[in-house]
């Protein structure tokens, strides 16, 4: 169980010599009790200290890492059940799975189908992270063959390589060596050769167990012989099951620091209905997976399923912010107007929502305000006419307008007249206070 | 290490709301966490209402409006559409056509539509209103009336108009939904000062308003989440009433329900896009906790009745 900053505190020298870059060591252990400092900048800390803070500091759920270079995928390391709590760390990772049974081709539609998954959106390049290879056929010589052909066509892309036969597991992974996949297969039979070939490829290991009850000792054995770095599957197949033991492990992780649970979670979201697999993927989102392998990744899945994980994994406590730009929505004409709004995410899509609607083509100027809605960035001091009026002339939008009038929300009609005095020559119209007022009120234009 | 699952047992429990006279069907009900039944009781699914509209959905997206293509023109139509061809379990009719931008009917036009969408279905009936607070406060005081004895959910009582509401609704029966804006406390205060008008708290259904993926999905998740974690841990009666995610609305309005594979072709097949959208912000708000959902496409229903095959 992490340790209250209170707690870290007293096993600090209590000396406030500000050598950390904080002013006591009590902020200093506040901020060590929210991660967001390093024992490290502590000189005279002694090693009692290191040893008890280094134990209690050790994330619940074990960080590992799968993959190679730049598309390497970080998992576990999470602290808390809800993302209110704090922000969930590592984002689930999304693996879709290729059959050794599969023909050349159905291998290379999906392959290409994981290298053109890239999407951006906020900002945030997203794409299907893993490939999952499964060893359906049960043939060592036919899952090397699958191996070699992936690993070929996409050298890049972090790989999963499922099989419960050792043979094979050797062949698979010398097939993908350097490439740091996850061995995943290892279960009650097999567990000392598969442990075995973890350790030698210096690969993780991802253990099953029949039940959820099972799965605990069979991560004390594997650990036992040698292997630190695993992911588990507890079993669970329905959506149902998948809430229970995904809740149970990252429970006994985070509340109980049962070190046994402690790893990253691989979920199975394989439906034959489509958009059933969507859904079992989003749960495996909300609910703690750390891997979640498909079997298909339209491109209207994916993007979903990326939209939903962005949501899930930001950060509850800094409001999602939009760059500062004036948008267009529709095809504006020098005649068509122009509105402002603050930069706070939901203020941004509600109010460009709207807009759309209207179907009136508009310019939405769009300032910062750190992310703040337009009451609270007003009240801040950050939406205020000046830095409006600045905002817009640096912009230089005044040579695309025909007529330099400007639309502003109605709850901040108090600053019309200070905007007028600030930009000569512009008019300032009040509008609506409401975003869902707003395609009346274009219209009515 | 010999290992004990982790179960938590809670002190408090979701109020379970019954709705309709005829077919009724129930929601809520359950002392845990969402359909973590490993550790409690979760007696009832959640329930999906199928959305319709007083006017014609000229500003639906095609991919929704053409399904109800021939049905959609006229409110009873398309009530017992649902109802019969879709196997509807209710049926929410939303008053657009009562806003003083759209049609401005008026209070007893509304009235009659409620009464003729009644006369035609056994489901339950869910009555909306068109989100002018004014308007609404007239209109759903009209409509309570013409609905009573049949256990409707009337809403959307708010900050601005709950007393009139709330009145009406206590009067001839009803439960009642209460919105406020993405915010447990303001959620917790307008329960709050509608018990304290004597409406009684396992009547009302708590709406902290919806959002749509990508669209502040995540904003609404955590309301929830917080407002079910009150009720369970904290036994917070003012908490725990059920809760809707009133999906539809909100998600065929954003882009992505919208735009063409054409203008964006990686964003990929925009009919099944449009139904993933609604697909994953019912699922993801069910997961949060809600346990009334309005949404409007059938697929997309369907796909969620499934899920939540899988979840009991």
């Amino acid at each position: 169980m992490a340790l209250t900053g209170v707690e870290i505190f007293k096993l600090l020298p209590k000396t406030n010599c500000k050598k950390c870059g904080h002013p006591t060591c009590l902020a200093f252990a506040m901020k060590l009790a929210q991660r967001q400092a390093s024992l490290d900048a502590c000189p005279d800390v002694s090693e009692e200290a290191k040893r008890v803070l280094g134990e209690a500091s050790a994330p619940p759920v074990r960080p590992i890492t799968f993959g190679a270079g730049d598309r390497a995928v970080k998992m576990g390391e999470e602290t808390v059940l809800f993302r209110h709590e704090k922000k969930f760390v590592n984002p689930s990772a999304f693996a879709v799975e290729i059959k050794d049974t599969m023909s050349g081709d159905e291998i290379n539609n999906i392959v290409e189908g994981v290298l053109n998954s890239e999407i951006d959106r906020v900002g945030q390049k997203l794409k299907i992270d893993a490939i999952f290879i499964s060893n359906a056929s049960n043939d060592a010589g036919k899952f090397e063959s699958a191996v070699k052909t992936v690993a070929g066509k996409a050298p890049a892309v972090p790989l999963i390589l499922s099989t419960s036969n050792p043979a094979a597991a050797e062949a698979a992974l010398k097939a993908a060596a350097g490439k740091r996949p996850i061995l995943y297969g290892a279960d009650e039979s097999n567990a000392d050769a598969m442990a075995n070939l973890a350790k030698t490829f210096k690969v993780t290991l991802g253990v099953t167990a029949r039940c959820l009850d099972a799965l605990p000792a069979l991560t004390e054995k594997i650990k036992g012989l040698g292997v630190d770095d695993m992911v588990i599957d507890p079993g669970a197949r329905t959506a149902k099951e998948i809430i229970q033991d995904n809740t149970l492990i990252r429970r006994a992780a985070v509340k109980k620091n049962f070190k046994a649970l402690g790893y990253p979670v691989i979920t199975f979201a394989q439906r034959d209905d489509n958009m059933l697999e969507l859904l079992i993927a989003a749960l495996g989102v909300a609910k703690y997976s750390s891997i979640i392998v498909m079997s298909s990744i339209e491109k209207w899945k994916n993007l979903a399923l990326f939209t939903m994980r962005q949501n899930i994994y930001t950060d509850p406590q800094v409001p999602m912010q939009v760059e500062q730009k004036i948008y267009k929505v529709g095809e504006p004409t020098p005649e068509s107007p122009l509105m402002i709004t603050t930069n706070f995410s939901l203020t941004y899509f509600i109010v460009s929502g709207e807009v759309e609607n209207s179907k009136v083509p508009c310019r939405l100027a769009v300032m910062d305000c750190e992310g703040l809605s337009v009451l609270t960035g007003w009240a801040a001091g950050k939406f205020t006419a000046s830095k409006i009026a600045q905002f817009l002339q640096e912009s230089g939008i005044e040579n695309e307008l025909k007529n330099k009038e400007l639309i502003i929300p109605g709850y901040v009609a108090i600053l019309s007249g200070a905007i007028e005095e600030k930009l000569p020559g512009w008019k300032v119209t009040v509008g609506p206070r409401e975003a869902n007022a707003l395609p009346a009120f274009l219209k009515s234009r | 290490m010999a290992f004990v699952a982790p179960k938590e047992t809670y002190s408090g429990k979701v109020f379970e709301v019954a709705i309709g006279t005829g077919k009724t069907v129930a929601f809520g009900g359950e002392n845990v966490l969402p359909f973590s039944a490993f550790e409690g009781n979760v007696p009832n699914r959640p329930v999906v209402a199928y959305e319709i509209q007083d006017i014609p959905p000229d500003d639906w997206p095609e991919t929704v409006r053409k399904v109800y293509e021939g049905v959609s023109g006229d409110p009873v139509t398309w009530a017992k559409h649902c109802q019969d061809r879709l196997g509807a379990k209710a049926v929410a009719l939303r008053l657009l056509g009562t806003h003083p931008d759209r049609n401005n009917r008026s209070p007893e036009e509304a009235a009659k539509i409620v009464k003729d969408v009644l006369a035609a279905i056994n489901i339950p009936l869910i009555v909306l209103g068109s989100n002018n607070v004014d308007k609404d406060s007239l209109v759903l005081v009209a409509v309570s009336g013409a609905a009573q004895g049949r256990n409707c959910i009337i809403g959307k009582a708010q900050e601005a108009n709950y007393k009139t509401i709330a009145a009406a609704a206590m009067a001839n029966n009803h439960k009642l939904i209460a919105m406020s804006e993405l915010d447990i406390n303001l959620s917790k205060q307008l329960n709050i000062l509608i018990t304290q008008m004597g409406f009684d708290k396992e009547k009302l259904i708590t709406d902290p308003m919806c959002s749509a993926l990508g669209y502040g999905m995540e904003y609404t998740y955590s309301v929830m989440e917080r407002i079910r974690l009150a009720a369970l841990t904290q036994n917070d009666t003012t908490m725990q009433p059920p809760m809707l995610g009133d999906v539809g609305m909100y998600v065929w309005k954003v882009k992505e329900t919208q735009a063409l594979e054409a203008d964006l072709p990686k964003w990929g097949s925009l009919e099944e896009r449009g139904i993933a959208w609604e697909t994953a912000t019912a699922g993801g708000l069910l997961i949060a906790g809600a346990e009334l959902l309005i949404m409007r496409h059938p697929a997309a229903v369907k796909a969620v009745e499934k899920f939540i095959d899988e979840l009991m």
